[in-house]
């Protein structure tokens, strides 16, 4: 199967589930259901306000100083983790653990430490995306052949130098798929942290919208971060790709 | 049963409730932030005891057991179609790669609307954040099977139907035990997450409650019971996963 | 052991053996695969004509690639020809294994969630037969292959050769009249398929099954077989069957015998210029 014809796969799949989506809101009536026109109608309404394009930054900024925190905390832990098998054996289950939590519980923990301000939110950003990336790091390390690290032996090479040169580039792809999965699952917990714990942001916006039946908005918002979220995550994907078939 | 690593983890675990004790006790965590774990753990025995406390408790894990369920089974039969149709299964394939991306928790008034409020919707969260992880663990189960196994089915004149049964379900089994694992942990998560921000009853929302209601002792004690809940039940399906692979590679 | 090396080896191209001799007669058989993505049709077998006679141990040696898999896959209806039939005891096979049929696969075929124990018995309790003689065929099978102190481990705790021997005594217990084989020992040391090419010949001459193997390994067919089938390179179509006239008796001590390397000599001459053939076309 070609990959052209895959891509036109994808769009004709895309397309019947706009169609379905289109369908359902006129069964159930524009009030009910709003349909994908009306929602792209409300969302450009929307952008063109200016207290929107304020809550939109906010949780941008947000976004901003999350992901890298979570990327940078998660990946230099899993590498450690990963090069020092003892304490990767150890760690990992509990790991697993903390991944399978529900964060949210420790939103109040996280607030009454850090808060109201934003950076209760990178916070929560940061405590959903460190997690699996630890992990997928951890093992993308692990599952490196000895013989590789071995060779390393005989270049006399530094600790720093074996990481930076062998052992990264070695783990290179595990470590992007968890750096994706990571990205995307800190993007949610910003936005999850705005709807508990925040007066402004795109997570406040959805919120409000809920608890006033703003149904238009409700639908607006969550396209609106959902294509954003897609969009990086493809963005992502592509990188991972190309640097696979790099290697 | 308990290896080494096990003992090595409990102490780890033992050294930092120490710690947060004696920080909380030497006044060195403000008790309006953390308070000492021993008292979590009493406020835990109180919540224990408390019979309308246990009924919320009791609600929130038959959501979660319910959802958990579903997603196994829906993502099961969902996992083996998919996998029938190979364009379809192409066509999803970013979808499911970028699924946890996107905000499901915006749609839970959608969910309302159609299933009422109270459980179902709940239960529903629960699954749709599972769902894929577990077709996905069905597909690699299926992908994985060795190709001989339908000839030594021939050999044994066996239906189509009986293959799948005896043969190629034993066989992904150690794939579908992964989805399974996800499942549960995806049906934790969807259905505190939704109680937390979005409903009125349950362990998640009981969370929200005490902060705003600025009772931390129970908030903490709630907190400690999710925690304990979800590692206990990780610790008995990783045993089980470890005894299972034992078997199964050298 | 009384040899017949000095016989000089004969070479028939024909296969002309009274029917009631013959176990399974295959007759002018075709197997085209069709085309596929990006590749044209594949003729694997190009009119196939010979008889797999009762008790005899029959070997098919060639270039890769030859077809002799698909010819063992149609023998053992796992498959339907093209063109050209099967028959199994006088009766066409129609693309169904028949009952009496045991198949030994190339790859790893034991089940890795059973115990050793439970894969022997695996065919026998879908069979119904009832507990005891389960247990009495089991048993036996254990010991014949050597297995006994294993009974109770998973394949995943066995080495490569063990595993075979699982799936060999799975075979065993059905009793079958026809036995394929299919490279079941190519991942093994040479060491091991020595060995294990004696507990063959064991079993040929307890069980009184007809045997069909498919090897690579020259040597091996050479001291197993009573006639070795040399199949030319793609599309496979037998060039010539070799007789060696080997006692019944034999076992792997053959190979020091003089008539030995007459006969593997004999082979590679045959296959030579066909290996070279297949060898280029990839």
């Amino acid at each position: 199967m070609s990959s052209r014809q895959r891509n036109l796969d994808i769009v004709w799949l895309a397309l019947f589930l706009l169609a379905v989506w289109q369908g359902l809101s006129m069964l159930a009536g524009s009030d009910t259901l709003i349909s994908p026109i009306g929602t792209m109608r409300h969302l450009a309404e929307l952008l063109q306000t200016e207290r929107f394009n304020a809550d939109m930054l906010e949780t941008l900024r947000a976004i901003a100083a999350a992901v890298p925190g979570a990327i940078l905390l998660g990946v230099s832990c899993g590498v450690l983790l990963g090069l020092h098998h003892r304490s990767g054996d150890v760690t990992e289950p509990m790991l697993v653990t903390l991944y399978a939590l529900p964060k949210v519980i420790f939103y109040p923990i996280v607030l009454l430490i850090c808060g109201l301000g934003i950076s209760a939110r990178i916070t929560f950003g940061i405590i959903h995306g460190v997690f699996p990336i630890i992990l997928f790091v951890m093992n993308a390390i692990r599952n490196i052949r000895p013989v590789t690290l071995r060779s390393a032996r005989a270049f006399h090479l530094s600790n720093a130098q074996t990481i930076s040169t062998i052992v990264l580039p070695a783990a290179l792809p595990g470590i992007m798929t968890g750096v994706r999965v990571g990205t995307s699952v800190t993007l949610l917990g910003v936005l999850i942290g705005e709807m508990f714990a925040a007066k402004h942001g795109l997570g406040f916006r959805l919120m409000t919208a809920i608890d006033s039946h703003d149904q238009a908005s409700i639908v607006a918002i969550a396209v609106l971060f959902s294509a954003f979220a897609l969009i990086i995550n493809a963005a992502l994907l592509a990188l991972s790709r190309r640097i696979n078939r790099d290697t | 049963m308990i290896g080494r690593d096990g003992v090595i983890r409990a102490f780890i675990v033992a050294l930092f409730v120490v710690a947060l004790e004696l920080a909380c006790r030497f006044g060195m965590i403000s008790k309006f932030t953390i308070i000492p774990p021993s008292q979590m753990f009493a406020s835990l025995l109180d919540i224990l005891s408390s019979k309308a406390e246990l009924s919320q408790i009791g609600t929130s894990l038959l959501n979660i057991f319910v959802a958990a369920l579903l997603t196994t089974i829906i993502g099961f039969f969902l996992g083996i179609g998919v996998h029938a149709v190979p364009r379809l299964r192409a066509a999803l394939d970013p979808l499911m790669v970028s699924y946890n991306a996107l905000p499901l928790f915006a749609f839970y008034p959608l969910f309302i609307l159609i299933l009422g409020v109270g459980s179902p919707p709940i239960i529903l969260m629960g699954v749709l954040l599972g769902l894929p992880s577990m077709m996905l663990a069905t597909m690699n189960g299926l992908d994985c099977l060795p190709p001989v196994l339908s000839k030594v089915g021939s050999v044994y004149h066996m239906s189509p139907m009986s293959q799948a049964l005896r043969l190629k379900l034993p066989a992904a089994a150690p794939y579908l035990f992964n989805g399974i694992r996800l499942a549960i942990a995806y049906a934790f998560i969807g259905v505190i997450a939704s109680e937390f921000i979005l409903s009125g009853s349950g362990i998640g929302f009981g969370v929200g409650f005490a902060y705003n209601s600025f009772d931390t002792r129970t908030m903490y004690g709630l907190i400690l019971l999710v925690v304990i809940l979800v590692a206990v039940i990780n610790t008995l399906l990783h045993v089980w996963d470890r005894r299972l692979e034992s078997r199964r590679t050298r | 052991m009384t040899s017949t090396i000095d016989r000089p080896v004969r070479v028939v191209s024909t296969d002309a053996a009274p029917s009631e001799d013959v176990h399974i007669a295959v007759k002018d058989v075709h197997r085209t695969y069709p085309a596929r993505g990006g590749s044209g049709a594949i003729e694997a077998l190009a009119s196939v004509t010979f008889n797999l006679r009762r008790s005899e141990f029959f070997a098919v040696v060639g270039p890769s690639g030859c077809g002799k898999s698909s010819l063992l896959d149609l023998m053992a209806g796992l498959g339907r020809p093209s063109r050209g039939t099967i028959t199994f005891e006088q009766r066409r096979i129609e693309g169904r294994v028949p009952d009496g049929v045991g198949i030994v696969f190339q790859e790893d075929a034991s089940f890795a969630w059973l115990n050793v124990y439970d894969n022997i018995a695996f065919g026998l309790r879908r069979g119904g037969f009832d507990g005891a003689e389960i247990g009495r065929r089991v048993d036996h099978a254990l010991r014949f292959m050597g297995l006994v102190d294993f009974a109770k481990a998973y394949p995943a705790q066995l080495s490569g050769g063990m595993r075979q021997r699982v799936c060999i005594a799975r075979t065993l217990v059905m009793q079958p009249r026809v036995i394929f084989l299919d490279e079941p020992f190519g991942a093994l040391d040479q060491q091991t398929r020595l060995l294990m090419g004696d507990e063959l010949l064991r079993l040929w001459r307890e069980t009184g099954a007809s045997i069909l193997l498919i090897t690579h390994a020259l040597d091996e067919a050479a001291m197993l077989a009573d006639r070795i089938g040399i199949m030319s390179a793609r599309p496979g179509r037998f060039i010539e069957i070799i007789e060696t006239h080997w006692p019944r008796e034999r076992t792997s001590e053959i190979v020091a015998e003089r008539g030995f390397g007459a006969i593997t000599a004999r082979i590679w001459s045959s296959l030579r210029s066909e290996s070279m053939k297949s060898m280029a076309r990839r």
